[in-house]
């Protein structure tokens, strides 16, 4: 069973390496881009049955940081 | 006295940190990441420097939940030392032994020179042989030292005196020019600078030794 997490920057942390992206488009021309927030996707095959809780707790203890980070899960 | 320092993969600063525990009179004993427990005795465990497990995911977040670190966290509990410099700084921030993380340096570059630190704090073995107010010439080499903390734990940690150093100039974007903080016991301190790389003249300074040294003075008091 597929499962991907998008981890992200939460709101209100800088985010330097979106900041800088953002600057290189303008750089090369693409106007309008208003910011950029640079994030994480991990992709994982879970045994099938894998409950939302477990996929939860392996987001809250591992793959995110929630004092910076939040997290979104597709199943 | 006796000192463990964890070595993680990619750890590159553990055998400095021996060096300057040795330096100051400790008994140091090198624990490889996968043992499960402390050797009996410790009293201090420092977690080096570098860059453990290649800093995947995030610095420190894989050390942080390795096989060592229930023993860790368990030796903080019962009101052991820790000191992390560094890389150990992210680790214990990713363990939650202390509040907030390291982001990205804020000019995104990896930065690697020495730095003047403010001594904050003396209310704490590992600062008490500074005086408050000092200022010490430390290196740093990291890329994420920009320390972040929602502003409710900004403020306690200023309220409580755990602020134990801040730059002079901060030089990674970090909240506050906040280089090192102490637990709430006072016993557990992470910082992004290197005093176990200022230990020495070799080294070209000398202003880490004191904290090596009030560490010790601390422990043969108790």
């Amino acid at each position: 069973m597929k499962v991907r997490v998008e981890v992200m920057l939460k709101d209100g942390v800088l985010d330097p390496q979106g900041e800088a992206v953002r600057h290189a488009l303008g750089t090369m021309g693409f106007a309008g881009v208003e910011s950029v927030r640079q994030g994480k996707l991990i992709e994982m095959d879970v045994a099938e049955g894998t409950t939302d809780a477990e996929v939860k707790a392996m987001c809250e203890r591992l793959l995110a940081n929630t004092v910076i980070e939040s997290y979104r899960i597709e199943m | 006295m006796k000192a463990a320092i964890l070595v993680f993969p990619g750890s590159n600063c553990d055998r400095d940190l021996a060096v300057a525990f040795r330096g100051a009179g400790f008994d140091v004993t090198m624990v490889w990441h996968k043992e499960t427990t402390l050797p009996d005795g410790i009293d201090v465990v420092g977690v080096p420097g570098g860059f453990s497990y290649g800093d995947y995911l995030r610095c420190g977040a894989i050390a942080a939940r390795s096989p060592i670190a229930g023993a860790l966290a368990d030796h903080a509990v019962r009101g052991g030392y820790v000191f992390g410099p560094c890389n150990g700084f992210q680790i214990l921030c990713e363990t939650g032994m202390l509040p907030g993380a390291l982001l990205r340096n804020a000019g995104l570059k990896y930065i690697c020179r020495t730095v003047a630190l403010r001594v904050e704090e003396t209310e704490s073995a590992f600062t008490a042989a500074y005086k408050q107010g000092q200022v010490i010439d430390i290196p740093i080499a990291h890329h994420d030292g920009n320390y972040t903390a929602d502003p409710e734990t900004l403020r306690r940690l200023e309220g409580e005196g755990r602020v134990a150093f801040r730059y002079v100039v901060t030089p990674n974007g970090a909240a506050d020019g906040i280089a090192g903080i102490l637990s709430e016991n006072r016993r557990v301190l992470g910082m992004m600078p290197h005093p176990e790389r200022a230990c020495d003249a070799m080294q070209g300074g000398t202003d880490g030794a004191a904290l090596f040294k009030g560490l010790a003075q601390a422990l043969v008091a108790a």
